[in-house]
């Protein structure tokens, strides 16, 4: 027994060798006879080669060269870099005018960072597309044609879109203007491709234009991937919608797509892209190069998400489904209203992991020729002036690859955090 | 109220346009019919082009000659062979890379994924940055690296590397090493060795109709691993030991003899490893993570030892949720092997791509290389499905 | 309550000490001073607040958690590092939990004769009998060929106990073993553990059921804040407990 009353016992630190910087050092890195040569071992050869890294990279580094002869040496070369970075960053642009897709980069970070916040997610995710899309192609292009086609076609979705979704709810006056507005695009595409109505566009021209066989570096990497997921994602979604059905026929073509871009690798989609698109159609019409590798992404990228969006579903209590039929709602008011809602911010987190695998994978669209960031790096070692230094060049890419991707999955997992915080009590 | 008799509700008259069992159908039928419509749009243009281009049809061309030089095979291949020969080289060229991926990545996975849980700091901290380095560069950009690194940082051949006292020479031509000349013996130690596979089941069977009547353990997959191995090395003494070598020697400008691990090959696999490596390992360490720690507990609490219990409790339920994962992971191997034609390797992609360039028949190649990625994908889900179903927990 | 079996303990030897025992988790000085001896046959219920070290003190005892200071000797091994001591003293000492921690991937035979075909590496049948016998006496036999997911909670945690003892130990340990269970079928596992009790099985409880307490236990111990408080026999215990904290946890947790 204690000779101190019990309740008034002081607590007492803990032994010094098991706790702060000691104990921590002892808990973690020497714990035991194993653990201890491992620190040893690894403290080594983390040392070794970090020093030989260090030595290579910024102390017998050369940073101001002018030539390729005279940058070789033990060090690296960054002085490469310093000369090319901007043919590696913006690619064949008209050097004068690299702030435009510079700010055409950054409209395109801002929308995608504003579609992750759950606040932007109903009629304000639209106007920041509309508006982020005409400027970021403004920029690029220097001169947009609107074409009559896309307002009709613009028409027809929103009049039938609006009909099923307020019908019962909407005022007489406002489902009669979605009909207006579904009988006019219907009855437009349907002259336009009769060839009765002209194609009429509007121009807008401000600055001069750029074509894009001229577009290269980030900004091509960042719209392929933007755009592919950005179309990729509604497409998706009716995939997945289309798996799910009962409609046999539609679940069977559903599947069978899935099931076969999900196959094949992205490398046979673009070379189809490329090499079979000029003969899907008819003799005359060409395909921008560019528009076949964003096509190739979007079909490849809808599979994917098509399955992403599906377990999300699937993650859904059958009882959301049955209360929303109870509430007499149809197809397209219970999906947009309740399930979508519900199963898309359950698979926020994959979405995000998907989009940083697509980003990567844009990189090999350099298989067909289109000049994105990995390929503009590849092309700035070609220059006989400078040529043997791809470790500088292939570094350099790497660390813009990885900024770019971990500060994604960062954020991915921060978004989890806070998606998670309704749950957790 | 009349009461109406149980199990004879009458139907109601509906209206068609409101049945939905013919709503449902009228929809189909409408999807189908544009679906088929664009079909037939793109199919009539394609035949006219291939008119016009005056492109052939069919597969015949698969019995022309190639004419064009394939510089790692596995079989004998000339550039007078077909183009079948052609493809089926590519073909086999992909499938070796990708089952050497998917045996090494998974290995080195797994070893990386425990790392990142080991109590030493700085060996889940070396493991956790290997992780984020290579899940967040792209595949291309790696193989790009390996690939310039090997071929720019080691010499020609006229001045190789030698080691193993001149027997093994590395150069930017690939690395030569010696191999045994064909012998019949070897067909011989092929038969022992699956006769020794055959035995180490056999003897792992009696192991644990032993254990169950004596409680005795044995160590069943030591002895397995030893008769396995142990036979063919019998067969070979018994059969006078020959080992006659090929050696590589330098002849003009590159080596003769011997055989070769080219510098495509290598920078293919060393980057697909890598690479996967890092995904594998975090689908390994989700595994362990998602055990409930009190599963361990109790293991540990009955007097298992931690290898038993790793082996009898943890592993088997970690499994069950490594396994789909992992196949989806083996599945991308698979097909980020395609991606050997930017570094000049060999593969399936890079004969077909050759084929449509020579004969322009881009659709029936473009056919041939969906058939073959999509018949690996179907068997490796088929196999998940299968899988899954046999290990699912059973609940009430 | 109905007499408990007051058996004659004095010349029962120790099968556990703790000498001085402190434990930190990390600068929280969660076990403090403990100094506790159980002989043979005895039956403790070691109850108090959340967070007071109770269930910590148990695990200590078959090294699921390591202390820092202080000797603790179980069966005449002392605890320490050494692997093969911690081994032997796991084969004497049986522990149910609160989360049951059956391996779901195993039937429930599976699960009992697992242990005693690997540790103490007894043939097949044999095993399998004991796992029979015991999962008669804990009245689930027809459960054997199913699965852990299969069962209801009480099930489970009666299995648990039937895994514990298919180890024939000599110590058994329960942290807070029906906690987790609805309250319809705590009753069915109380009973197995006072069975338990009856037979002269060495038990060391943490629980907060008082009536189980007050059915079997020899001793009752209170622990507050990493103490042992107070500890005497159930009548006095509850009657007249003698410290201030011990009174108003009473006072709480007996309301009823």
């Amino acid at each position: 027994m204690t000779d101190m009353p019990v309740g008034e016992r002081p607590q007492l630190a803990p032994p010094v060798d098991d706790s702060g910087v000691f104990g921590w050092i002892r808990k973690n890195l020497f714990s035991s006879w194993a653990n201890g040569l491992t620190t040893v071992v690894l403290v080594v050869a983390v040392g070794w080669v970090l020093s030989w890294f260090l030595e290579w990279a910024v102390f017998t580094a050369n940073f101001t060269a002018a030539t390729g002869a005279e940058c070789r040496g033990h060090g690296a070369c960054w002085a490469l870099i310093r000369e090319k970075y901007r043919y590696i960053f913006f690619g064949s642009f008209p050097y004068e005018q690299h702030w435009r897709p510079l700010f055409a980069v950054i409209a395109m970070l801002a929308m995608l960072v504003l579609s992750a916040d759950r606040r932007m997610w109903n009629w304000r995710l639209a106007v920041i597309w509309a508006v982020g899309s005409f400027v970021t192609f403004l920029l690029m292009f220097g001169q947009i044609h609107i074409p009559l086609s896309l307002v009709l076609f613009i028409a027809l979705v929103v009049g039938a879109v609006g009909m099923s979704l307020r019908k019962g709810i909407g005022s007489p006056t406002e489902i009669m203007a979605y009909r207006v507005a579904a009988a006019v695009g219907l009855v437009g595409i349907v002259l336009r491709i009769a060839g009765v109505l002209p194609g009429w566009s509007l121009a807008i021209a401000p600055l001069s234009y750029v074509e894009t066989g001229l577009w290269g570096g980030i900004p091509v990497t960042i719209i392929l991937a933007t755009y592919g997921l950005a179309f990729a994602f509604p497409y998706g979604i009716l995939l997945a919608l289309g798996r799910r059905s009962n409609l046999p026929l539609i679940k069977g073509l559903c599947v069978g797509f899935i099931e076969l871009i999900r196959g094949v690798p992205l490398i046979s989609l673009l070379i189809m892209a490329s090499v079979m698109l000029p003969l899907f159609l008819p003799s005359g019409v060409t395909f921008d190069k560019f528009l076949r590798a964003q096509v190739a992404v979007i079909l490849f990228a809808g599979a994917y998400i098509a399955e992403i969006v599906r377990g999300g579903l699937q993650s859904l209590p059958k009882g959301q489904f049955e209360a929303a039929d109870a509430m007499g709602l149809n197809y397209v008011q219970k999906t947009t209203l309740i399930i979508l809602p519900q199963a898309l911010r359950v698979v926020i987190p994959p979405l995000i992991n998907t989009f940083i695998g697509f980003f990567k994978d844009t990189s090999l669209v350099l298989i067909i020729g289109i000049f994105d960031f990995l390929n503009t790096a590849n092309q700035a070692l070609v220059d006989p002036n400078w040529a043997g230094f791809p470790g500088e060049v292939y570094l350099f890419a790497a660390f813009v690859y990885f900024i770019f991707c971990y500060s994604m999955s960062r954020y991915s997992k921060y978004l989890e955090y806070e998606l998670n915080k309704g749950t957790r009590r | 109220m009349a009461v109406q008799a149980v199990g004879s509700a009458p139907r109601v008259k509906v209206a068609p346009w409101n049945d939905p069992v013919i709503r449902g159908w009228v929809f189909q039928i409408v999807v189908v019919g544009l679906v088929g419509l664009l079909a037939w749009y793109l199919v009539s243009n394609t035949m006219e082009n291939l008119q016009r281009q005056k492109i052939a049809s069919g597969f015949h061309f698969l019995e022309r000659e190639a004419g064009f030089e394939i510089g790692d095979t596995m079989i004998a291949y000339s550039p007078a062979s077909t183009y079948a020969r052609a493809i089926f080289v590519g073909l086999l060229n992909t499938l070796k890379v990708a089952v050497l991926g998917v045996i090494l990545s998974t290995i080195l996975g797994t070893m990386i994924g425990v790392g990142r849980l080991s109590s030493n700091w700085l060996l889940a901290r070396i493991c956790e940055w290997y992780v984020e380095a290579f899940r967040n560069v792209p595949l291309l950009l790696w193989l790009f690296l390996f690939y310039k690194l090997i071929s720019e940082a080691f010499p020609g051949p006229r001045q190789a590397i030698s080691l193993l006292w001149n027997t093994v020479f590395l150069s930017n031509r690939g690395l030569y090493f010696p191999v045994p000349v064909a012998d019949p013996i070897h067909a011989w130690m092929g038969l022992a060795f699956l006769v020794g596979i055959a035995g180490a089941w056999v003897l792992h069977r009696w192991a644990r109709k032993r254990q169950d009547a004596t409680g005795q353990p044995f160590p069943s997959i030591l002895a397995g691993f030893g008769v396995a191995l142990g036979l063919p090395i019998l067969v070979w003494l018994l059969g006078g030991a020959p080992h006659h070598m090929s050696w590589p020697e330098l002849k003009g400008f590159n080596f003769d003899g011997g055989t070769v691990i080219q510098p495509e090959f290598t920078a293919l696999l060393v980057g697909l490893v890598l690479y996967t490596s890092a995904f594998v390992a975090e689908i390994v360490r989700s595994g362990i993570l998602a055990l409930h720690k009190g599963q361990s507990e109790a293991a540990a609490a009955l007097g298992l030892s931690r290898s038993q219990s790793m082996r009898l409790v943890l592993l088997p339920q970690a499994l069950r949720v490594i396994v789909p994962p992992m196949t989806s992971q083996y599945l991308n191997i698979t097909k980020n092997s395609s991606l050997a034609i930017a570094i000049g390797y060999p593969d399936l992609v890079a004969s077909i791509n050759v084929t449509i360039n020579q004969t322009g028949q881009a659709i029936e190649n473009v056919l041939l290389i969906m058939a073959a990625y999509l018949s690996v994908s179907l068997s490796i889900s088929a196999f998940m499905n299968w899988y899954n179903k046999r290990i699912a927990l059973r609940e009430r | 309550m109905a007499a408990n079996a007051a058996h004659n303990l004095s010349n029962a030897a120790s099968v556990i000490t703790l000498r001085g025992v402190n434990k930190w988790f990390g600068q929280f000085h969660v076990l403090s001073d403990i100094n506790l001896e159980v002989k043979e046959g005895e039956r403790i219920v070691v109850c108090g607040p959340s967070g007071s070290g109770k269930s910590t003190l148990i695990r200590c005892i078959n090294r699921l958690e390591e202390h820092q200071q202080g000797d603790i000797i179980v069966d005449g091994v002392t605890l320490s590092n050494d692997v093969k001591n911690i081994e032997a003293i796991r084969r004497e000492v049986g522990m149910v939990f609160q989360s049951f921690n059956l391996f779901p991937h195993l039937t429930i035979l599976d699960n009992l004769t697992l242990a005693p075909i690997w540790v103490k590496k007894m043939p097949k049948k044999d095993a399998e009998e004991v796992a029979m016998g015991l999962l008669t006496r804990v009245r689930i036999p027809e459960q054997a060929l199913k699965y852990p997911g299969q069962l209801s909670g009480g099930q489970q945690q009666r299995v648990a106990i039937a895994r514990a003892l298919c180890m024939r130990p000599k110590i058994m340990l329960f942290d807070e073993p029906t906690s987790a269970l609805d309250p319809e079928m705590v009753k069915e596992v109380l009973d197995v553990m006072i069975e338990l009790a009856r037979e002269g099985m060495t038990m060391l409880c943490v629980t907060h059921e008082m009536g189980f307490a007050r059915a079997v236990a020899d001793r009752v111990i209170f622990m507050d804040r990493g103490e042992i408080v107070e500890q005497n026999e159930p009548e006095e215990f509850f009657a007249n407990p003698r410290n201030e904290r011990t009174k108003l946890f009473l006072g709480q947790i007996l309301h009823r």
